[in-house]
């Protein structure tokens, strides 16, 4: 690119032409108060004014998130005007926003108060009348409150760049705009497949997932036996609330910390990761030796199984029966564990930590429950958890680095922990399905033509004793929709499919720590571009690390076959670990 | 979706097609909507997004932005008073509220009957000839309190011998 003069604040520096004033302020050491940090494809309208800048050759202050550079531009940001302007923009956004922070889940992650605090908005300013507000808390997996929305379209964006949805948008004009779902629904009550795109990117806390806090808490009080366990994407990312690089796998002190929490017992998913592979693999060897509905497309993900039901009823055949890694081991908690221990099942609260939101939608589906009972009993984000820690007294990083609990499902494969990672589930599950063909393990055990860390489509051919498995990889509707629509269409040639419902997987779930820059001053400035491949990557070196790395050699995993459940897809294993699906209208009938 | 008859379906994706090599072809959609069925509920909106590959969402925030668009069945007679700048100082608020009276809705409303619908419109750029009425096309200059009784009647007499 073609380098230009400009001057910041009187001072000569060379930029790149194109550029915006955000972006070549950056680049020269100066951060302008933001409400994005640096622009980057969430937000394309610099309708929120925060950065507000005096540039000559414009006419008025301009947004410097949109406004490009120019040769000879000479740029101030610290002007009384500007300074001024800034500080303006924040009170008109706070004049309709409901200012409660001491109540408010974000506090702590809240860009909107950064902001406020940095421009000095600390008047009440333009004090008047507010907007009416909606509060939506119906939905498992995510709260909508209008009265802490400041418009700013990010959750729009990102719900079209991930899935092609566009479940929010604006609604109504001037002061009676919101964001919300068409017709101001609730998100139970739209196609929303509840994956929490939205609340990762809400710079408030007008979008957040709907809090089980309380009922973990009502559990201790009741004296139930609580069972905690973690999937692999949080140890991946759970540091980062404390203060750790982004892909530092913490996976000791979470355990630590679970367990100072006062869980009975904590495990890990990847057990239940790995009793997935069995179910699963065996299930794809029987559809592709007995002829079954093919390609089979997994089903970990409660996001991408919301979409299927929402928008392809009619693939659902294709989706293997099995159910999510956290759903089966909780349902081998309660029907095994409880046993083992003389416990009655209802006595037993399971709460499953998730990288996620719809996993919160996802426990409370009447095809997930086992004689009525649910395999789990709440579902708490990576955030979530963190909350708990830190109100704990904990500190986190002095804790020591303690193994999970070791009775009936302690261990678990290097396969197990990479379903953190979008590909992951899919090279879990050829480890194990190539040995079962062949009898012997594939050499390397990796499978790396299907790794990645982002959206977009990945395919391989796995050449299996002469036959060759064609399998695909999909995260985020929009890339899984190129694949269903080739499905529906006829022209499939994949046997296998992995799908996930977030962009990256779960390792980029709705539940995730957020990744805000303007927080992590430490971070290099393109984090927005590498967390997912940083976090990616603290997975696959603890599958690196394990001694066991194909889910069929989990010892414990072979135990419960040979004295619970018998067979991979046998009759107990259908019972527990297997559900259905059924098609969904999306906007239903409101009564 | 389920309450929309096989027809308007049918209808609503010959309305689509109709633009389908604009660029930009959701206004003039749900303008032909608008005046093919008087209103644009979720359920054609629905369709109108399967057609065209936009959100529901997006849609529903077009119809919701614009007031030439609604949601909900207008009436045969549709009352378009000018709240605009100039007409809001030429008296336009007494002579929406003369109609408010008159036919017992309030602006946005539809009369039982479905006669007429009330509505409050923001500048019609007629500002010359303020305080401006529309009433189904039919443009009403300088209109006056004392005129709105008249000009009712003169509807729904018009109804009574259609």
């Amino acid at each position: 690119m073609a380098k230009i003069n400009i001057k910041i604040e009187g001072i000569p520096y060379q930029v790149e032409a194109g550029q915006t004033i955000l972006e070549a302020a950056k680049a020269c050491g100066y951060e302008i108060p933001s409400l994005c940090t640096y622009n980057h494809g969430e937000c394309n309208v610099g309708s929120c004014r925060v950065c507000l800048v005096e540039a000559t050759g414009a006419r008025g202050l301009v947004a410097s998130c949109v406004y490009p550079v120019a040769e000879g531009m000479e740029i101030r940001i610290g002007s009384p005007a500007a300074t001024e302007a800034r500080r303006h923009s924040v009170e008109l956004l706070l004049s309709n926003h409901n200012k409660n922070c001491q109540q408010c889940e974000k506090n702590g992650h809240c860009e909107l108060l950064y902001v406020a605090q940095l421009t000095g908005a600390r008047d009440d300013a333009f004090a008047g009348a507010h907007s009416e507000t909606f509060l939506d808390k119906v939905a498992p997996g995510l709260v909508r409150d209008t009265s802490k929305c400041i418009l700013c379209g990010r959750c729009v964006e990102r719900c079209k760049n991930a899935h092609g949805l566009g479940i929010l948008g604006f609604e109504n004009r001037g002061f009676n705009t919101i964001v919300s779902p068409a017709e101001n629904r609730s998100f139970a009550d739209s196609p929303c497949i509840q994956c929490g795109q939205c609340v990762n990117v809400c710079p408030t806390g007008a979008l957040m997932e709907h809090s089980e806090i309380d009922k973990v808490d009502a559990a201790f009080k009741a004296g139930k036996h609580v069972i905690a366990q973690a999937a692999p994407a949080v140890r991946a990312a759970l540091g980062e609330e404390f203060g750790y690089p982004i892909g530092t796998p913490v996976t000791g002190k979470m355990a630590a910390a679970m367990r100072r929490l006062g869980f009975e017992r904590v495990y890990d998913v990847n057990f239940g990761a790995d009793l997935t592979i069995m179910e699963e693999g065996t299930e794809l060897l029987k559809r592709l030796t007995e002829g079954g509905v093919l390609p089979m497309i997994t089903s970990c993900s409660p996001g991408w199984v919301n979409y299927a039901e929402y928008n392809y009823g009619d693939l659902l055949p294709h989706l293997s029966s099995c159910k999510s890694p956290h759903q089966m081991q909780g349902a081998i908690i309660k029907a095994w564990w409880a046993k083992q221990n003389n416990i009655d099942p209802k006595d037993v609260f399971v709460v499953s930590v998730m990288p996620c939101t719809a996993k919160k939608f996802e426990k409370e589906r009447e095809q997930e429950k086992v004689d009525g009972i649910p395999d789990v009993d709440a579902v708490i984000t990576t955030r979530e958890l963190a909350r708990m820690i830190k109100r704990s007294g904990m500190l986190f990083n002095r804790l020591p680095d303690e193994p999970w609990d070791q009775d009936i499902m302690g261990d678990y494969s290097g396969a197990g922990v990479i379903f953190g990672v979008t590909g992951g589930v899919m090279e879990a599950a050829l480890r194990t399905v190539y040995f079962k063909l062949t009898g012997k393990e594939h050499d390397p055990i990796e499978f790396t033509a299907v790794r990645g860390h982002d959206a977009g489509i990945r395919e391989a051919s796995i050449d299996i004793n002469g036959t060759t498995v064609n399998v695909a990889i999909a995260s985020g509707m929009k890339s899984a929709k190129v694949l269903l629509d080739e499905i529906r269409e006829g022209k499939s040639k994949y046997q296998f499919i992995e799908i996930m419902g977030c962009p990256g997987g779960c390792i980029n779930g709705g539940g995730q720590p957020y990744v805000r820059p303007v927080f992590l001053p430490n971070e290099a400035d393109d984090i927005l571009d590498t967390y997912k491949e940083k976090r990616a990557q603290a997975l696959y070196t603890e599958d690196e690390r394990q001694v066991v790395r194909q889910s069929h050699n989990n010892p414990q995993i072979v135990e419960l076959y040979e004295k619970f459940l018998g067979e991979p897809n046998g009759h107990l294993s259908h019972k527990l670990l297997h559900t259905s699906y059924a098609a969904r209208e999306g906007f239903n009938e409101v009564k | 979706m389920g309450g929309l008859k096989a027809e308007a379906v049918a209808q609503i994706k010959e309305i689509c097609g109709r633009y389908k090599d604009e660029k930009t072809p959701l206004m003039m959609i749900l303008s032909d909507i608008q005046n093919e069925y008087g209103y644009i509920p979720l359920d054609v909106q629905e369709v109108v997004s399967q057609e065209t590959g936009i959100s529901v969402a997006e849609i529903y925030g077009v119809v919701t932005f614009y007031s030439f668009f609604s949601l909900t069945p207008k009436g045969k007679y549709v009352i378009g008073c000018c709240l605009g700048t100039a007409c809001y100082v030429k008296g336009a608020q007494n002579v929406i509220d003369k109609f408010s009276e008159i036919l017992k809705i309030k602006p946005g409303e539809t009369t039982a009957d479905g006669l007429f619908t009330l509505d409050a419109l923001r500048c019609i750029g007629a500002c010359g000839i303020a305080p401006a009425v529309t009433i189904n096309g039919t443009v009403y200059p300088k209109m006056s309190v004392g005129q709105v009784p008249d000009v009712v009647a003169h509807y729904v007499k018009e109804a009574a011998t259609a």
